[in-house]
């Protein structure tokens, strides 16, 4: 029965806002641009509550590192009926280069210092789209993990996960303390009621910094050009299906 | 001296600045986080709940009641009622947003919304006894049951002074008498609030309010009417023959009724500013993003200066309606006096939801006058908020009586 259960929430900008290129390539335009939690997130944050719902986990923690915006993000969570939530501070250069291994430590590290035995992840962020912050911890910290989950069952001291593999679905029974990444069919999250918001508001967020935590923040990796998708190019007509084929050999295609 | 910015800083969070109730410019110009969090999750259901069904709603006229009732699980239904009533507690600029998001999605909605909160709810809040409230109060507030507001009547609308509904004594109950006219809810609602003359010789002071459950022996429906817009919500006639109400079932005391309806419509208009602003904002949503995409003349039309002072002139009147009704729902909150406010929201917003959607059609061309687009539904919704909760002449009335009194001589 696992006591306390961590969630990640990660801002990213809206998934219905068109995404522009910054002129010098060095990444996207996030300025003045329409930011909301990651849907995985939000579907990690509702199974993490319906556990509560259902007694079988204490307290729900929502965490998220970035800048002073992502209390926003973590309020949302609070709202959603998470019960406190942490800021990891992170800002500047150091958000700009934030992906999956420094989270990861974060996160492992406030597993520890939480005592947390569960761990709920959204599977990636639509944003870098990595899959991989949700492994990476469970390796740091070697507890077992079910990701890709469309369905998770508690029993025991173990946890039932229903992953969704190319083939189809997987059943895998692993041990508590695990870390669980959530897929599109786990649930449906919920909206926030105006009660909850208004509970949100006196739920407590507590700052802490990387350093705090042992965790340095230094990328491996050099983000060297962002460019937009080529634009999608006219097709061309043609008149019978002979030509079609010549068209496709001359393409190479076939 | 003290920089406009110094000023502010003093005031601290904008949340501070909600609780000295002051009318703080900062306020206007950004929410503080809750309201801003509410105004998401209304944003986030009407996106996804509404606005993929609303021409359904509309073109069948079905109350959305599996909508009513996820609102009511929301608090939405009951936004000012306290939480001890079963309500979300919260104030009545968070309620002008959600109404305002909601209608964005679907104006039907937006109005069953709006008549529960403030016309039915509203009334039963601000005049009922602690018995009442326990019994009017909390069975509405999750979307289960919904109230309406019965003051009209097919003599009198705009002259709401000279209800012929009566209303006598006969030892333990009322025996109310009479026809209402256009009342929203009603072929869905579980109860209403009846205005009913009780001393005729008194005029608009021999008007009182009643409690009426709904359905109840003497009491039947007339047809749903068929209307332009808002077609979801049904409207109908309510026909009292010898109806009988137990006494408790007065609201307020005998001869209130007059100002408890002035009292509730000054507030219902806010209500339906907001309803008036989410159409607005849907038809101009409908036209910017289409100017975007049709192309004329080699290129998209938004490139077109005809087009762009069209959307200019939208925005502008759209944005200017939903500050004045942001003002007379915070002057509300504040307890200052707020009719003034409140009219001029309301004519505001209705004349800015009759001229965006009219200006959204014409953007649109031949596809806003189809179906297959939303703005013709708009359009028709759009039209019923200059009419409905005192129309655009009244509320001119209201406010020249106001500002006439400023200058009293």
């Amino acid at each position: 029965m696992a006591a306390r259960v961590l969630v990640g929430v990660k801002r990213v900008i809206d998934y219905a806002v068109k995404i522009r290129v910054k002129p010098d390539n060095t990444g996207v335009v996030t300025d003045g641009v329409k930011h909301s939690m990651n849907p995985f997130c939000e579907i990690a944050v509702e199974e993490a509550v319906r556990l509560k719902e259902k007694k079988l986990v204490k307290e729900v923690v929502a965490v998220s590192c970035g800048p002073q915006q992502v209390q926003e993000t973590i309020r949302t969570a609070l709202a959603m009926g998470a019960d406190r939530g942490i800021h990891v501070e992170v800002s500047g250069k150091d958000y700009d280069s934030l992906g999956p291994l420094q989270v990861s430590k974060i996160l492992a590290a406030l597993a520890k210092k939480e005592e947390a035995s569960l761990i709920i992840l959204g599977k990636q962020a639509i944003d870098d789209d990595c899959n991989q912050t949700g492994q990476m911890t469970a390796a740091l910290l070697d507890w077992p993990q079910g990701t890709f989950a469309s369905e998770v069952a508690v029993e025991g001291d173990k946890l039932k996960v229903i992953r969704e593999v190319d083939g189809g679905l997987e059943t895998i029974k692993i041990n508590l303390p695990a870390v669980v990444t959530a897929d599109l069919r786990l649930n449906t999250p919920r909206y926030a009621t105006l009660p909850n918001i208004m509970k949100a508001k006196k739920k407590k967020i507590t700052n802490v910094k990387p350093g705090d935590l042992g965790v340095d923040l230094t990328s491996r990796l050099e983000v060297l050009r962002v460019d937009e998708p080529p634009q999608r190019q006219a097709g061309v007509k043609v008149e019978t299906v002979e030509d079609l084929v010549g068209k496709l050999k001359e393409a190479g295609r076939i | 001296f003290c920089t406009l910015s110094q000023f502010f800083g003093k005031w601290g969070s904008l949340a501070m600045a909600v609780n000295y109730g002051t009318r703080s410019l900062t306020q206007l110009a950004e929410l503080p986080e809750l309201h801003q969090m509410l105004r998401q999750t209304c944003r986030d259901y009407a996106e996804k709940e509404l606005a993929p069904v609303a021409g359904q709603l509309d073109k069948n006229h079905t109350f959305p009641a599996k909508q009513v009732r996820e609102l009511g699980a929301m608090g939405v239904m009951a936004v000012e009622v306290p939480e001890s009533l079963g309500g979300a507690g919260m104030d009545y600029l968070a309620y002008s947003l959600a109404v305002e998001e909601l209608s964005r999605g679907c104006a039907s909605t937006g109005v069953i919304v709006s008549v529960n909160n403030s016309l039915y709810l509203g009334p039963v809040l601000a005049f009922g006894t602690e018995e009442q409230k326990q019994q009017w109060i909390s069975p509405f507030t999750t979307g289960e049951k919904v109230g309406c507001f019965a003051l009209s009547e097919p003599g009198n609308g705009s002259d709401a002074g000279a209800a012929s509904t009566l209303a006598r004594q006969e030892g333990d109950e009322w025996v109310l008498n009479g026809t209402k006219a256009w009342i929203t809810n009603c072929w869905d609602a579980s109860a209403a609030v009846v205005f009913a003359t009780t001393d005729k010789s008194l005029k608009h002071k021999g008007i009182s309010a009643f409690l009426v459950p709904m359905p109840h022996p003497g009491l039947s429906l007339g047809k749903k009417e068929d209307k332009l817009g808002i077609r979801a919500s049904s409207t109908a006639n309510l026909i009292l023959e010898d109806c009988r109400i137990p006494l408790g079932n007065l609201l307020g005391q005998r001869g209130m009724g007059f100002k408890i309806g002035m009292q509730t419509l000054d507030s219902g208009r806010i209500g339906i500013a907001s309803q008036a602003l989410g159409i607005a904002q849907a038809a101009l949503d409908c036209a910017a993003d289409y100017a975007h995409k049709r192309t004329a003349f080699g290129a998209p039309i938004a490139r077109l200066q005809a087009i762009q002072f069209k959307l200019a002139d939208m925005a502008v009147a759209l944005e200017s309606a939903r500050l004045l009704t942001w003002k007379a729902a915070m002057l509300r909150d504040a307890k200052k006096p707020y009719s003034k406010a409140a009219a001029m929201a309301k004519l505001a917003a209705s004349e800015a939801a009759t001229f965006v959607s009219h200006q959204a059609i014409q953007v649109l061309g031949g596809m806003g006058y189809v179906t297959d687009m939303p703005a013709e539904r708009h359009y028709r919704d759009a039209r019923i908020t200059e009419i409905y909760e005192g129309t655009s002449e009244i509320q001119r009335l209201v406010i020249a009586n106001q500002v006439l009194k400023e200058y009293q001589q």
